[in-house]
């Protein structure tokens, strides 16, 4: 018991849990419209993007937090701006973009053999090799993406549920719609060191879509998304401990096992 | 854009005589397809205008550009200074995935408004619309008929002066449209409000409409309903069938059902 409490005042466990909690709490709000808007494709097309990111910011030696940053807010851009094309579907240009970003990021990676890479720690996550500042860039990016999420609440539901209605009633749709876009950029940007690139979306949808079953109304499944994502995360943490397995594909294990048993006791009803 | 911008070269704006909203010489193409050309329209306070026209007529589109959701390519439309809309959509598609009750919609009408969230217009309104059982229901379990009262019910809440309904009684049933027809005229009396409402029922709405526009990519006729019904373009456009469905609405009902289901009154009852 004192190894466990020991354990529990280490520093990387506490930057790990202080990391973790953080994206959960706004991954709820986030996931939700994530899964509302059908946008997982699209986050999952950023993540991967990320990885590009980080292959361009190891070569150029700039900041590699930085680096996948810009690296997600250009995809999203391009993104954006390829979508309004009526000749490839959104489908078709995200299954394109998805695959030919994490093909190329890890073809860049393996080109600059002057560093080594580990590249399971990206695709993956290594929430135990979190540094101080990148618990710092989380922190700020969580709150930024959250107080702005609270600011807007009310605009970003009403484009969800009607633009047309929402644009007649006073709200610059295309604004919050790029605005919305831009906060699910960041997000993933900075939690790629936290589950990695290719489980990023799961964290944002898997709470939202076990939080949905809970709910009767949007703020309802928000929070709910919320808690549930921040279970996930401690029972993921210290499950990995004591099973001794990667802490990030625990996390969303465990998170997809609170869906499936919120599922069965609703009947099976999705 | 800057045609849209609700500009009016009265410098006293807002009397009684400017039109609402009024359109000049609107012209729409998508790519190589011609929409609308050369359509002119306006709507004053008080007055019910009825759009109606074939399947593809441009209808839809007209709305939208007139709503400022649209750029129309020629022709400018001109808002009375400080016009708000009430906008009532065909349909509302709500993602199953997405938990909203009536009263949570109907709230999100109410935001950035000068004072707080006040629930007893929501309530109000309800009522006004008779559905205040609805409140807490879910937007995704809602019949046709509840469905479009409660997209009435988010276009009043802004308190608009001009309330634009594209097809409102859109999977409604035949009993209901009347009654859901008869709600708008209503609604339209006691708020004062102008409405420019798209339908297919000119049976239905003849009574309460003051000007019908038959539209197919431009104005064909309009008029009173009861000379646009008569007249040689708008039986070109429809067949001349369509007049004896007039006959249909002086059909005689023993007695009437409220939306719940209910019957309310006894014994016959003409419908206009």
């Amino acid at each position: 018991m004192s190894d466990f409490l020991g354990l529990l005042t280490t520093d990387f466990i506490v930057y790990a849990l202080a990391a973790g909690l953080s994206l959960a709490l706004v991954a709820g709000p986030l996931g939700s419209f994530i899964v509302w808007r059908r946008m997982s494709y699209f986050g999952d097309t950023l993540a991967h993007s990320a990885l590009l990111g980080i292959a361009i910011g190891l070569l150029t030696s700039a900041n590699p937090q930085l680096s996948i940053i810009v690296s997600c807010l250009f995809f999203a851009f391009i993104l954006t701006v390829l979508d309004r094309s009526p000749k490839v579907s959104t489908d078709t240009l995200l299954g394109i973009l998805a695959h030919s970003s994490l093909a190329l990021g890890i073809v860049v990676l393996a080109l600059a053999d002057s560093v080594r890479v580990n590249l399971e720690a990206y695709l993956f996550g290594a929430l135990l090799t979190i540094s101080e500042s990148d618990l710092v860039w989380i922190i700020v990016v969580a709150l930024g993406v959250g107080g702005v999420l609270l600011r807007f609440w009310n605009e970003f539901v009403a484009i969800t549920v009607h633009p047309d209605i929402a644009e007649i009633e006073g709200t610059r749709v295309d604004r919050f719609n790029i605005l919305l876009v831009l906060l699910i950029a960041l997000t993933i940007a900075v939690s790629m060191k936290i589950v990695g690139v290719l489980l990023i979306t799961s964290l944002l949808v898997i709470p939202a879509a076990a939080a949905r079953l809970l709910s009767a109304t949007p703020e309802q499944m928000a929070v709910r998304a919320s808690l549930i994502g921040c279970v996930a995360v401690v029972i993921g943490l210290f499950g990995a401990f004591v099973v001794d397995v990667p802490v990030g594909p625990s996390i969303v294990v465990c998170a997809t096992a609170i869906f499936l048993v919120l599922t069965l006791a609703r009947g099976g009803k999705v | 854009m800057a045609s849209h911008e609700g500009t009016t070269t009265d410098s006293h704006g807002g009397n009684a005589q400017q039109p609402l909203l009024s359109a000049v010489g609107i012209g729409k193409h998508f790519g190589d397809r011609l929409v609308l050309e050369g359509v002119s329209f306006a709507i004053h306070s008080g007055q019910i205008v009825t759009l109606i026209g074939p399947n593809g007529a441009g209808k839809t589109t007209l709305v939208r550009i007139a709503l400022g959701l649209l750029e129309a390519d020629t022709g400018t439309i001109t808002r009375r200074e400080g016009l708000r809309l009430g906008y009532m959509p065909q349909s509302l598609h709500v993602e199953p995935t997405l938990p909203l009750t009536v009263y949570r919609f109907l709230q999100l009408a109410l935001r950035g408004a000068p004072k707080p969230l006040d629930s007893t217009e929501i309530v109000a309104t309800l009522s006004l619309l008779q559905i205040p059982h609805l409140e807490q229901a879910q937007l995704t379990g809602l019949s046709g008929g509840e469905l479009q009262r409660v997209l009435l019910a988010r276009a009043l809440l802004r308190k608009p002066h001009l309330l634009v309904l594209d097809e409102p009684a859109q999977g409604v049933d035949i009993a209901g449209q009347a009654e859901l027809y008869s709600l708008i005229d209503t609604i339209a009396e006691t708020q004062g409000c102008g409405v420019l409402m798209i339908s297919h029922d000119l049976h239905l709405v003849m009574s309460s409409t003051d000007e019908v526009i038959c539209l197919n990519h431009h104005v064909c006729c309009h008029g009173k309903p009861e000379a646009v019904s008569t007249d040689p373009a708008y039986l070109s456009l429809f067949g001349a069938g369509v007049t004896d469905s007039l006959a249909v609405y002086t059909h005689h009902h023993t007695h009437e059902h409220d939306i719940q289901g209910n019957i309310v009154g006894e014994g016959e009852c003409n419908h206009p």
